[in-house]
């Protein structure tokens, strides 16, 4: 089968998964910018990081066959040192237009903290501006809910952007069905502990629909699993659903939702 | 809009699950009796986090539908207001709120 992992954080992982993305169908990838499990002390650190992104990364995928795209933006974990958020804040802009960004992300909130909210903010008016696509993280467990709420209201003071052009990640059972009214994209995270696993995933598309939802795997420098997609796939054909609609879920929806952004063609 | 899949029955969903649910249950089961083992029970016992794990079992076994939603959402942080500063504060997997004194 074909698979298109919209979230997985490849700087992270060895060239080895590289090669076993490749040889199990996953010839497309999106790579968000996020937290490095250590806060960054200068923006010279984001600048070599999204040039990480942009010039390293796509090349290291393409010695497999794989597209690598990116997202570029501050990760909400890093935005409580203002004067740090500011100046990262101020690079962002000359690195969206690079040919393999589709748009900002990951932005959102991690502990729902007014720091968090200002920058998200900025970062959102900057997507507006622009009209570039915009990938949420929500926060993690208990503050998962309040971040999700608080992040939607934020878009949808914001009448420049559309909700079928924002895709609202780490969703889980008490966030799903808000996001999906309010007509955001909406996706599911394979990450053990933390966030879901494949039953659960596909419990949420049997009961929501193939609607909307891409799955990933934000397979990272923690316990994480960059064939995650394709082992929720095999559990949609353990369970009997056919092949058209595992397509549909792991190839066409992440094509339908990332080809929105005029730089993402995949042959 | 949902999608019950025609080819597998409930039994059949029994079956393919049982034993890796029976033993989560065992797994759920021995960390309880760990933390009963060990020195401080009481105070762990009065933590908010096992609080909120014994009102998950009281809820797994008393309601009818909609579990892992409800699970969710007694795990969850409901206040409503932005927090003042990120700084210093860790990420549980409980809501402290829910479990203060008159709460
Ligand atoms: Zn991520």
């Amino acid at each position: 089968m074909k698979a298109i992992d919209p979230h997985i954080h490849m700087i992270s992982r060895t060239t080895d998964d590289y090669l076993k993305l490749a040889v199990s169908g996953i010839h497309v990838v999106t790579e968000p910018a996020f937290w490095a499990g250590y806060d960054r002390c200068s923006a010279g650190s984001f600048r070599d990081y999204f040039h990480q992104l942009t010039v390293a990364e796509p090349a290291r995928a393409a010695r497999f066959g794989i597209r690598h795209y990116c997202w570029i933006g501050l990760n909400s974990k890093e935005a409580e040192d203002i004067e740090l958020s500011e100046e990262v804040l101020a690079l962002i802009p000359e690195y969206l237009d690079r040919e393999t960004v589709l748009g900002l992300g990951e932005i959102g909130l991690n502990k729902n903290s007014r720091n968090e909210i200002r920058a998200l903010e900025r970062q959102l008016a900057l997507a507006a501006e622009r009209n570039d696509l915009v990938l949420i993280h929500t926060p993690h467990l208990e503050d998962k809910l309040k971040g999700t709420r608080i992040i939607m209201d934020m878009i949808l003071s914001e009448p420049r952007i559309k909700p079928e052009r924002v895709l609202i990640d780490h969703a889980e059972e008490h966030t799903i069905g808000e996001i999906r009214e309010k007509g955001f994209w909406y996706g599911l995270t394979l990450y053990p502990h933390s966030k879901g696993s494949p039953e659960r995933a596909v419990d949420a598309v049997e009961i929501y629909g193939p609607d909307r939802v891409c799955i990933n795997s934000s397979a990272d420098w923690s316990v994480s699993d960059p064939l995650a997609t394709l082992k929720t796939a095999n559990e949609m054909r353990r369970r009997g659903h056919p092949e058209e609609l595992i397509n549909r879920i792991f190839y066409e929806n992440p094509k339908s939702f990332l080809g929105q952004c005029p730089k993402f063609h995949i042959a | 809009m949902t999608l019950p899949c025609r080819n597998k029955s409930a039994c059949e969903i029994l079956d393919a699950y049982f034993i890796e649910n029976r033993a989560r249950m065992l797994d759920i089961a021995s960390f309880l009796d760990r933390i009963d083992r060990y020195d401080g029970a009481g105070e762990a016992k009065a933590d908010f986090r096992y609080k909120a794990l014994t009102q998950a079992l009281k809820l797994l076994s008393e309601r009818e539908d909609d579990r892992t939603k409800a699970l969710q959402m007694l795990f969850s942080d409901l206040s409503i207001e932005p927090v003042d500063s990120a700084t210093g504060l860790k990420t549980t997997g409980a809501w402290e709120g829910a479990f203060h004194e008159g709460n």
